[in-house]
């Protein structure tokens, strides 16, 4: 439910934040500067209206001459033609910084998450990661761009329009702008109080999401317990919540509009009152009076708006607090400087200096906790030799998985080491480890896109013959064929149009292309058919020809073929060596076994 | 579909009706109100300030004589002044109250969709819930309403807004003077066509820049759900070079939807400036002429400015209103679906009692039964264990009980009561089922147990999940019972949470258990402790098992072995073993296993 969930905020500016995004927006400075140059332009023409009125009141109106007018209408559409220019570049400047600023940290973001260790991604879900990669740094490019617009058009309507009307009259200005400072302090009140608002029906919105979502999803069980009054309940207290936080936004927003017009028109009563007396003593034209009225009418404009963009730069800090966080965040699992510079990193392998791997795999004295105090491995130690097949064996939470992952090095061991070849693997890079490793899921990953393309991820430049020549070894060209698309058929999200078992053979294809020295086989334990379940078996068993392999073992017929069994209880391998030497020890792997044969038999008589 | 969408919207207003009517007057009366600032400012400077003679409506005159007449007036412009202020709280006023009763009506009109759609899907009969597609559902029932709300909330208003405005508008411009009216409108008609027409276009790229959207976070969601694929295979600098291709995109599509909008904004911006020069240029000829006063000129350029927002937001509306006309389409669609007859009118008889099935014949698709012509009865209080390979039909069986499907011929009743006579609420509140693939709610593990019973006691939940054997392992968490499932909490295992689903059941005390292939991902021992537990406490309680563990199976008073939607056999252990079959052929595999053993180890 996390990805629905709106995030709570914290409230003083933090400068050093900014700075940290200073890098990020230095390649706009140019940009930046253009577009406060545009809004300045908008402004001063803004300001300029209501004096072009004066004038032509005070020129034409007043004497009743009009040699001059066209004169006067060509500079007034010269000005109306410049303001059009200039709109359209603030806005395709603003947009295109915005877009592009929004780009480079995404791209920032997607690099670093490349880099982060699985620790990282045990603590932090899918949904927050992809709600600080969205919609967060969308807020913060918006925010950086638009308030840019904002503020340099405000500060110019207010600045302008302050040195016009002091131009024209110093006293008819404080009076009319006495009413400024309260609808400041009224606006700024408003806008933030109006903010917090939307934030609550936004987190009630997400909420709301989270409640379809689970009310869709276990409908099913919701039926059988009979309990759809008592959902409906609860969800019409959400909703209730909802109407009561929107309305409450609404009347917010729906108070504070009339209150602004309403002090604006108590500014322009000021000039009517003042200004008018000025104009029946003589002493002010109407030209004046006219721009002062207009002035007044557009001052709550800029006021109006700055005021919002400080209330929306809290939303924009958090905003910023987390994406930077998540930028800043140092792997756990790091190549030294040494390494990286034999070996190249993630996005710049150097392949010339990688040595040949060979698939010798040594644990020695190896402990290891996820989290402290609580290890999962204890002094471990293990050799196996290149292209010995190892199955694993023990229950759910035993350590099995672990040691899979320190294998694979996704986790790095707190004590001893782990020896690849000979050589601790901490001397040379991930890359190279992690791209001469298979590792075959239980719950098998495909991506968007055609089959040759998520078969193909094994080996980017594999061609197509060598494509198909990995899905007949490993059983899947007969039910691609099948498909319309053949090879070029979309597998939908995730792979979801394929069944698990088919998933599983294009995994397996995907890992044979490949071709690595060492293979890691999380064996699925979910039961298919037994048409697919022999097709999968003889699948690994060609996978697992001439490999160094680590098998999470789940099927006999699996485990008993492995040269040698390693049987895991609490961290600690309890028993180890081949099928039928633990079959005579009569230990712990002869009940596993046992029990297990049993099930099996009994489900494949059943099925036969 | 039936009827029109447009009349759906009418439907969904309904008790909201007059909230928006209110919304409506309001604005029309803030339309009219607003109309009337820049005749006061105008009048004052042309007649009280300056010495035209009144040029308006008698009455407007009467007000003006009650005031205290021009010349007190002129003495003291702060009345002239006030009047705009109060002139203005009226109109704020009438703003506030269109903006909260529109809120109010939108609002609650959205509620009720929310809790419709909401209530009508969870009631939905059995198959349609199997066949749902979440992500479309959610969507509709998010993104849709959120649209029909919007457009309630604001186009709605908005449209009036702008058509109250005009009209209002013109009315007075008219009245004012009628050559400066028509050169005010003079370029009115341009700009709506063109906001209109551009739009459209606007909202193509919209839709497109949407998708791209889509698919950018698609690459990402596949990434970080796949990042164990990435890894192994090395693929950090593909997937960045894919994840840049995506945001590439998406972030070039905006920026072709930000231009259109650039050239929609500065293209309107300008033929409304052009509108208004015309306005001033015209006013101040005319004005300089002597046939127009200053006052109403200025009183013009203020109207023109009002009408020429509206005119703009009007052409935008206008496209936008397809979209809503979309969304009231998916939504109309999900409440069109018929609902489960739940036969609230039906008998409520005692249901622990013996049950019998006769001829039962079942099918989900015509022509493909799943279940043919079964028979047999149970006693109440009996366990009765279901045997049988993949697909022949024992899930369908007992799914028939709660009445999740309806059988097509045959009868199944309980005590000599007809199962379809039956309501089926009283039904499936007696009758407890624990599915295979139990769906965990993401509130605590407490809540997740006493989820079918209200007011219920914290021993009462312990004491289910001890037999589901469960306890221990809640306990063991940092939180216990208070433990969170889901995304935010633990993740329990799949034997986990069929025995947390198991515990669940329990609690409704039923008079009818049904275990549907729930101990499957429980290890034996713990499944026969889990049967033991429940042995004690469920004297009298009519269990069905579905279990492909044959030991499970011999322990019950009645086993059924289902062959291609038929019982092959029934009887007890005793009886099947005696004759040839499937259950003899399986129960010696478990015999002959510990010689099999040894050969092999030999």
């Amino acid at each position: 439910m996390d990805a629905f969930k709106e995030q709570e905020y914290n409230k003083s500016i933090d400068f050093g934040l900014w700075k940290g995004l200073l890098k990020y927006i230095k390649p706009y400075k140019k940009k930046l500067i253009t577009l406060a140059l545009a809004m300045i332009g908008v402004g001063a023409v803004d300001v300029a209206f209501p004096l072009m009125t004066k004038y032509a009141i005070d020129n034409f109106i007043e004497t009743g001459r009009i040699n001059g007018l066209w004169g006067f209408a060509g500079v007034f559409l010269g000005l109306v033609v410049f303001q059009a220019v200039n709109v359209y570049f603030f806005i395709d400047i603003a947009g295109a910084v915005e877009l592009d600023l929004g780009y480079d940290i995404r791209k920032a973001g997607f690099k670093k998450l490349q880099e982060l260790s699985f620790s990282y991604y045990d603590k932090t879900s899918v949904g927050w990661l992809m709600a600080r990669m969205t919609s967060d740094i969308e807020r913060l490019g918006a925010t950086i761009a638009w308030s840019m617009v904002d503020l340099a058009w405000g500060l110019t309507m207010m600045i302008g329009g302050l040195i016009a009307m002091f131009y024209m009259n110093w006293k008819l200005t404080l009076i009319t702008l006495s009413v400024v400072p309260f609808l400041a302090v009224i606006s700024l009140y408003f806008q933030k109080r109006i903010l917090a608002a939307y934030r609550v029906v936004r987190k009630t919105n997400s909420k709301i999401t989270g409640a379809f979502n689970e009310g869709i999803m276990g409908a099913k069980t919701t039926k059988t317990l009979v309990r759809e009054d008592e959902n409906l309940k609860e969800f019409s207290v959400l909703t209730g919540k909802m109407y009561h936080s929107a309305v409450r936004a609404v009347v917010f927003s729906s108070i504070y509009l009339p209150i602004v017009t309403t002090m604006a028109s108590i500014g322009t009563a000021l000039a009517l009152w003042s200004g008018g007396r000025g104009v029946v003593l003589g002493v002010v034209g109407f030209g004046t009076l006219s721009a002062f009225i207009s002035y007044t009418a557009q001052f709550f404009h800029p006021v109006r708006d700055l005021a919002r963009i400080f209330a929306e730069f809290q939303n924009a800090q958090a905003s910023a607090e987390r994406v930077m966080a998540m930028l800043n965040t140092q792997p756990d699992i790091k190549d030294s400087p040494l390494v990286i510079e034999k070996y190249g990193t993630e996005f710049a392998p150097k392949h010339s200096n990688w040595e040949e791997i060979e698939g010798d795999v040594s644990f020695q004295n190896v402990s290891f906790s996820y989290k402290d105090g609580e290890e999962v491995l204890e002094n471990f130690s293990l050799k196996v030799g290149r292209g010995e097949t190892i199955a694993l064996v023990g229950e759910t939470g035993s350590g099995k998985s672990t040691i899979v992952n320190l294998i694979c090095r996704f986790y790095e061991p707190q004590e001893g080491r782990i020896l690849i070849d000979g050589v601790d693997y901490r001397e040379r890079s991930q890359l190279w480890l992690q791209s001469n490793i298979g590792y075959v899921l239980q719950d098998p990953h495909l991506f968007s896109g055609t089959i040759s393309e998520n078969i193909r991820y094994g080996r980017l430049e594999a061609s197509d013959e060598e494509v198909i020549e990995a899905a007949k070894l490993v059983n899947a060209h007969e039910f691609i064929m099948k498909m319309d698309g053949g090879y070029n058929s979309d597998v939908g999200e995730g792979g979801n149009r394929l069944s698990t078992g088919e998933k599983q053979l294009i995994s397996f294809a995907r890992a044979i292309l490949a071709n690595p020295r060492i293979l890691v086989l999380d064996e699925a334990t979910s039961s298919i058919d037994t048409e697919t379940e022999q097709m999968i078996q003889s699948a690994i068993n060609r996978l697992l020809e001439g490999r160094t392999s680590f098998i999470i073992a789940h099927r006999l017929s699996t485990i008993r073929s492995a040269d040698r069994i390693l049987v895991i209880k609490d961290g600690r391998m309890i028993e180890q060596g081949s099928h039928n030497m633990l079959m005579r020890q009569k230990g712990y792997y002869y009940r596993l076994y046992t029990n297990q044969f049993k099930e099996e038999r009994e489900l494949s008589a059943l099925n036969a | 579909m039936k009827g029109n969408r447009w009349g759906y919207l009418w439907k969904i207003t309904k008790g909201n009706r007059i909230l928006y009517g209110g919304a409506i007057v309001s604005m029309i009366l803030s339309a009219v109100v607003s109309l009337l600032p820049p005749l006061v400012i105008g009048i004052t400077i042309d007649s009280i300030i300056g010495n035209k003679p009144f040029n308006i409506h008698p009455r407007a005159l009467d007000i003006i004589e009650m005031l205290g007449g021009k010349s007190l007036l002129a003495q003291n412009l702060w009345v002239c002044g006030l009047v705009l202020i109060i002139l203005n709280i009226v109109n704020g006023y009438f703003q506030y109250t269109r903006g909260k009763w529109s809120a109010q009506a939108s609002e609650n009109i959205a509620r009720n969709v929310r809790n419709e759609l909401y209530d009508h899907l969870q009631n939905l009969p059995y198959e349609d819930l199997v066949k749902a597609e979440t992500g479309d559902l959610i969507q509709r029932c998010t993104s849709d309403v959120e649209t029909v709300r919007r457009f309630l909330a604001m186009q709605l208003v908005e449209i009036g807004r702008s058509l109250a405005m005009l009209v209002v508008s013109l009315i007075a411009m008219f009245s004012l003077s009628v050559k400066m009216a028509w050169v005010s409108i003079s370029v009115v008609p341009l700009i709506f066509l063109f906001s209109f027409i551009f739009y459209g276009r606007i909202r193509k790229a919209f839709k497109g820049a949407d998708e791209a959207e889509g698919r950018m976070s698609t690459v990402l969601q596949e990434n970080l759900t796949g990042i164990r694929v990435v890894r192994a295979f090395g693929r950090q600098a593909y997937e960045a070079g894919k994840f840049d291709d995506s945001n590439a995109e998406y972030t070039q599509l905006w920026k072709h939807l930000n231009r259109l909008l650039a050239l929609f904004w500065s293209s309107t911006d300008l033929l409304s400036m052009v509108q208004q020069s015309a306005v001033l240029i015209f006013g101040v000829y005319w004005a300089a002429m002597g046939e127009l006063s200053l006052g109403i000129l200025l009183t013009f350029l203020s109207y023109i400015d009002m009408l020429l927002w509206p005119v703009r937001q009007l052409g935008r509306i206008l496209t936008d209103m397809g979209k809503t006309h979309v969304s009231l389409g998916r939504i109309r669609e999900i409440i069109e679906k018929p609902l489960e007859d739940m036969n609230e009118e039906g008998l409520k008889p005692p249901m622990d009692r013996d049950i019998e099935f006769k001829n039962v014949y079942f099918e989900y698709d015509e022509g493909r039964p799943v279940l043919k012509d079964v028979s047999f009865k149970v006693k109440r209080g009996q366990t009765v264990a279901v045997l049988g390979a993949t697909g022949t039909g024992k899930s369908s069986l007992v799914h028939l009980l709660q009445r999740l499907y309806d059988y097509q011929r045959g009868s199944i009743t309980i005590g000599g009561v007809e199962l379809k006579d039956i309501n089926k609420r009283w039904l499936r509140e007696r009758v407890g089922i624990v599915l295979q693939e139990p769906f965990l709610f993401s509130r605590s593990i407490k809540d997740n147990i006493a989820l079918a019973k209200k007011d219920i006691g914290d021993d009462q939940i312990y004491k289910a999940s001890r037999i589901a054997a469960v306890h221990d392992v809640i306990s063991e968490f940092e939180d216990g019972y208070d433990t969170m499932v889901g995304e935010r909490g633990v993740t329990l295992s799949g034997g986990q949470k069929q025995r947390v689903a198991i515990a669940r059941t329990l609690i409704l005390d039923s008079s009818i258990l049904i275990f549907d292939d729930s101990l499957s991902a429980v290890d034996t021992e713990t499944d026969n402790a889990i049967r033991e537990a429940l042995e004690q406490r469920s004297k009298g309680i009519t269990t069905f098992i579905i279990s492909h563990r044959i030991t499970t199976i011999s322990q019950a008073d009645i086993i059924l072995v289902m062959e291609d939607g038929k019982i092959a056999q029934w009887g007890t252990h005793r009886q099947l073993l005696s004759k040839e079959g499937l259950y003899r052929r399986i129960w010696s595999i478990q015999n002959s296993l510990e010689g099999e053993l040894e050969k092999n180890l030999a």
